[in-house]
């Protein structure tokens, strides 16, 4: 093939966008509304994923020690909790410190009484924070084994907000299957639209392929144009959806910025906007490219 | 014009023999059991222009597809222009088409291309260059007397005219031999002669023309060679035949 050959495929392909204009709109608008839904479905799912790991995240375990133990003791329970594979940070809550926190979250009045007479109720502590929070329980009831059968040893009680704990991990996890499920069934019906506006261009172009094979045209010849068209159409209908999503992202992020908690923040625009174009984009070209691909080579053997 | 050039790519014509068609002993039957074809062999020369006549499911239209390779005999050999179809690959069944016009009684044109791109697409497959193309396209053009509606698509054009196109692209790369099937097929009488001065012109510049047709009056007035198949053979083969039937 000749470079005029190759210039005459681009042009020829170009022109079939327009020459089958309203072909060309329908196709593109199936693009746009099937990568849409989709981009949505993935935008939803990731903040909503990222809103899970934040929550399992604030859950840790608090080790509460015996009020006798003594600094080799502590240093002992301390290496044993380390030692655990699951576990990624161990930190020491001393009693005067748990007073302090104390103070800040129920305020003044309620520590008030303990500093006048000097005593404190509160017992050391390690605060846990382990790797997967699934295993929150399983390092929990871990850690209370290391008393073994002795009443009185080191660990005085372990927490972690059992059954609200289990119950918010059913959800988190919900929400996950829910959007992997959601983004696959909209992937399908993706494939299944595309593939039927496809379909509706195939009986439309059987014709004039055959026309082209009499003529002496082979299939690479008559493949190209096909091939341009399609990319043309897929990376129009992507480059669309982006904008429509990118917009729309943006003006979310805009209105939710005056009420986010810090429970649940939207994932920054500019943390997706680089990968999340090239995925939309790249989806667009693979369609196009696929689309015209299958689309033809069913007549090409005339 | 282009100072005695010699566009060597036009000159697809293979010296030596004289026979272009050469068919022997070909047999065609369809999946469905159908035998369209029971032992033809045909010899057309250089330059000859040949009516195919006979009734409805003959074996007429199979007989025109052989030869451009539609179809492929279930027996027997054809060479048509020098290939010789039963070894011919299919991925040069398109040179093999280079050579050969082809004209239909629809016409077959590609929709959304005005008669120029028609034209220029027979053309644009041979990867000829691009100054060359517009001159040989208009050329051809005005010979088929369509040089002024060369930017109108085949729906803003007549019946006669959409032919005109056919033949126009049918021509433009100087194939030596032309199938026509019932190219006046859809015309009316007036129309129809005017298609046929144009292939005689055609033929007696050299092309080989085998045309299969309905048209009584046609073959009975141009007096060519005429070959009737029936019930899959060639029943008659004469020079200067004529039309034989009587609908």
């Amino acid at each position: 093939m000749n470079f005029n050959t190759l210039l005459r495929h681009f042009r020829e392909g170009t022109k079939n966008v327009f020459r089958n204009g309203w072909m060309s709109i329908a196709s593109i608008m199936s693009i746009v509304v099937s990568l849409s839904l989709l981009g949505v479905a993935l935008l939803l799912v990731l903040n909503l994923d990222r809103a899970a790991d934040e929550v399992d995240k604030q859950i840790e375990i608090s080790v509460y020690l015996n009020l006798e133990i003594d600094q080799a003791g502590r240093d002992t329970v301390e290496q044993e909790i380390r030692s655990m594979p699951e576990v990624e940070e161990v930190s020491f809550v001393s009693k005067e410190e748990g007073l302090e926190t104390m103070r800040e979250t129920l305020g003044d009045a309620m520590v008030k009484g303990y500093e006048e007479t000097g005593t404190n109720p509160l017992p050391d502590m390690f605060k846990v924070q382990v790797i997967e929070a699934t295993t929150v329980p399983f390092v929990a009831d871990k850690i209370s084994a290391l008393n073994g059968a002795d009443p009185n040893g080191p660990i005085y009680e372990v927490d972690y907000g059992k059954g609200t704990a289990e119950r918010l991990f059913q959800w988190t996890q919900t929400i996950r299957v829910v959007g992997v499920v959601l983004v696959l069934a909209l992937g399908v019906m993706a494939m299944f639209l595309i593939a039927n506006t496809i379909k509706i261009t195939i009986i439309a172009r059987r014709r004039e392929i055959a026309i082209m094979k009499l003529v002496g045209a082979t299939n690479r010849f008559i493949r190209w144009p096909f091939f341009i068209e399609g990319v043309l159409i897929g990376m129009t209908g992507s480059a669309i959806t982006l904008g429509i999503l990118l917009y729309g992202y943006f003006r979310i992020e805009l209105a939710a910025s005056g009420w986010t908690s810090a429970l649940f923040t939207l994932i920054p625009l500019s943390e997706v906007s680089l990968w999340f174009s090239i995925l939309i984009l790249g989806l667009g070209f693979l369609i196009g490219a696929w689309g015209s691909t299958i689309s033809i080579r069913k007549f090409l053997k005339v | 014009m282009c100072g005695g050039r010699k566009n060597t790519w036009l000159q697809n014509q293979k010296p030596g023999s004289d026979t272009v068609i050469d068919m022997q002993d070909v047999w065609k039957t369809y999946p469905n059991g159908t035998h369209a074809l029971k032992g033809v062999t045909v010899q057309i020369d250089r330059s000859e222009f040949v009516y195919v006549v006979g009734p409805s499911g003959a074996g007429k239209s199979t007989f025109m597809k052989l030869m451009y390779r539609e179809e492929v005999p279930t027996k027997g050999q054809i060479s048509v222009n020098g290939f010789n179809l039963g070894k011919l690959k299919q991925r040069n069944i398109p040179l093999l088409r280079r050579n050969i016009g082809v004209i239909f009684q629809d016409y077959r044109l590609l929709p959304k291309l005005t008669a120029y791109e028609n034209v220029a697409f027979a053309m644009e497959v041979i990867e000829a260059p691009r100054k060359l193309m517009k001159k040989r396209v208009m050329e051809v053009l005005d010979l088929v007397g369509l040089k002024n509606k060369a930017n109108r698509e085949p729906q803003h054009l007549s019946g006669g005219e959409q032919q005109r196109v056919a033949i126009a692209r049918a021509i433009v790369n100087n194939p030596s031999v032309i199938v026509a099937d019932e190219p006046t097929g859809n015309l009316d009488p007036e129309t129809s002669w005017g298609i046929m001065q144009l292939l005689d012109e055609i033929n007696f510049r050299g092309t080989t023309i085998v045309m299969a047709t309905h048209n009584k009056e046609i073959v009975n007035t141009m007096r060519k060679r005429v070959l009737a198949i029936e019930d899959g053979q060639v029943v008659r083969d004469q020079l200067r035949g004529e039309y034989g039937y009587e609908f």
